[in-house]
């Protein structure tokens, strides 16, 4: 019943001692795979040394070619993202507050929810070539998913109580929704967003390899891939995306704790 | 001792109440044909086993919940939704308090429908957290607070709407034996400053008695009226001096008699 202290229980969890853990489960990595590729165990150039792929992502982080391939990707990532939050949001707030809605929604989104973005590729090719429509509406469709997802539950399962304890003071439905469903959906909403934008990174990667086109990260890995034996560039070129992967979460997951402590804290106690 | 109470005219009336909850083989008959009224500016304590329909009929009379068959009337008119003027704090208080929202946004929740002005906001959001002494936690989130604290938020944010009928579902349940003493007096002098209507559920005899000008004692479920015992002790009552007066005793040993035959075999052990 009762959740006191829950919040402090959750944050005294030395967050100091699971980053040097990670630091040091990066660092061991790195170590063994440089010793394996000296130890000449693996052809390099198949598996370059870790140190040279290291190098290798330095100064790709300073070359500007490389940045406006990145650049390119990142404006794909962020228009695709911000259309899928403004087809995905309201929609779902729709399908989740009107039970009829609701039900009738269910099954279609159900049906729809398992094909793989991915597997769509050849239909957005077929629709609309290899430019950025292309590119824009694989990412729009694969990030709407986790979004509309997380919408529709996130106000559908509001709290009876707590429904009631608002329409026990007076209020009518649409303040109900306004002032108590959407306040209580919004960690769920935040976090499809959260999960759509690792989803829409994906995609847009994917496009850009599979279609080619004439900017992205995807495209400059296709370039330097095909134009010569050595893959460390290739590699190189993962790391960052991965590092990009990183980074964008840890952004929004900060975003997350600061604005959503008290849901964090719900969780934890209940 | 003299046992007079001032005629007050009805202010509430439960008539033929039942309510079921689901249908056919797992319908649960939670209340069968409950009669009574409520006078304008009474105090109603209402006690009754576990689970013998106790908050079922506090969500019908608030209009939350339509019954199945019989009707609530306030001011002589059938409720069919929830009424202006009227608030429940619930048994489960802690799901009825916004997690997202501070102690004093909580309170101030129900005033913001009410188009008061700022000033006044302010001042019934700290008189009422002042009251059940939680001024210094007015800026925390109910979640940092404990079970007995966040209990006293949801009893301030009801009086902080100062409603014509107040509902109340178990309100003391998490507090300690000095809070419940200091909340009970808090209760009923709000309900004597406002001349507040107050229908109050508890498992405590004692409490019960303290409170009333009437006791209804339900039987177990589904509930109906067990008996309806006039409460004719003086006020202003005292924590100590009501609580050991002859007529006081005799009260309480009424209600409890009433109770145990109603709480039968099923749930000896079980407080009420
Ligand atoms: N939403 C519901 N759906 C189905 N049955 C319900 C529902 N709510 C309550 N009941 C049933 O109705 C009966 C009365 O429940 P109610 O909560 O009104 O009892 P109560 O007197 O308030 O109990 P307590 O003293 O434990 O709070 C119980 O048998 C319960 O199982
Ligand atoms: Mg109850």
């Amino acid at each position: 019943m009762s959740r006191e202290h829950s919040g402090t229980v959750e944050r005294s969890r030395l967050p100091g001692s699971t980053f040097l853990l990670g630091l040091a489960g990066v660092v061991s990595a790195f170590a063994i795979l440089e010793a394996i590729t000296r130890a000449d165990l693996v052809d390099r150039t198949y598996l370059p040394p870790a140190s040279t792929v290291l190098i290798a992502t330095a100064q790709l982080l300073v070359d500007p070619e490389f940045l406006g391939h990145v650049a390119s990707t990142m404006r794909a990532w962020a228009f695709g993202l911000g259309l899928a939050i403004i087809v995905a949001v309201p929609l779902g707030i729709a399908f989740g507050a009107f039970d009829r809605v609701y039900r009738a929604s269910r099954a279609l989104v159900e049906l729809l929810r398992p094909i793989p973005s991915v597997a769509l590729i050849p239909l957005a090719i077929l629709l609309f070539g290899q430019g950025l429509q292309y590119k824009l509406s694989l990412i729009l469709y694969a990030s709407v998913w986790p979004i509309l997802f997380n919408t529709i539950y996130g106000v559908h399962d509001v709290d009876p109580i707590a429904k009631d304890t608002a329409r026990g003071f007076g209020f009518g439905p649409l303040s109900i929704l306004r002032r108590v469903a959407l306040p209580s959906a919004a960690p769920f909403v935040y976090t499809g967003i959260r999960v759509a934008a690792a989803v829409a990174l994906i995609l847009a990667i994917s496009a850009e390899l599979l279609a080619g086109g004439s900017q992205g990260i995807g495209t400059w890995m296709l370039l330097v891939g095909s134009g010569s034996v050595d893959r460390t560039l290739v590699y190189a070129g993962t790391v960052v995306t991965g590092l990009l992967g990183l980074a964008i979460n840890w952004v929004l997951v900060s975003g997350e704790r600061r604005l959503f402590a008290w849901h964090r804290a719900r969780q934890a106690g209940s | 001792m003299t046992v007079t109470r001032a005629p007050r005219p009805d202010l509430l009336a439960v008539a033929g109440l039942c309510h079921t909850y689901g249908a056919g083989a797992v319908a649960t008959v939670a209340i069968d044909d409950l009669d009574f009224e409520v006078g304008q500016g009474e105090f109603l304590s209402i006690v009754g086993p576990s689970g013998c329909g106790k908050t079922t009929l506090l969500r019908c009379v608030s209009g939350l919940q339509h019954p199945t068959a019989g009707t609530v009337t306030l001011h002589g008119e059938a409720i069919s939704d929830v009424p202006e003027g009227m608030a429940l704090v619930f048994q489960d208080y802690a799901r009825s308090l916004f997690p997202w929202m501070s102690v004093s946004s909580n309170v101030e929740f129900p005033l913001s429908r009410l188009r008061l002005p700022r000033s006044e906001r302010r001042e019934r959001i700290g008189e009422s957290l002042a009251a059940v002494r939680l001024d210094a936690a007015a800026d925390k989130y109910p979640w940092q607070l404990s079970g007995g604290m966040q209990q006293r938020v949801a009893i301030a944010r009801a009086l902080a709407y100062r409603p014509e009928v107040l509902l109340m579902d178990e309100p003391f349940a998490s507090v300690d034996a000095q809070t419940r003493a200091d909340l009970e007096d808090l209760v009923l002098d709000v309900w004597r400053r406002f001349s507040v209507t107050i229908l109050f559920v508890t498992h405590d005899i004692d409490e019960s008695v303290y409170l009333s000008d009437r006791v209804l004692v339900l039987s177990r479920s589904p509930a109906s009226v067990v008996a309806d015992i006039p409460v004719g002790l003086p006020r202003p009552r005292d924590q100590i001096e009501t609580k050991s007066a002859d007529g006081f005793v005799r009260l309480r040993a009424e209600v409890a008699r009433l109770i145990r035959p109603a709480r039968g075999a099923e749930t000896a052990g079980t407080s009420i």
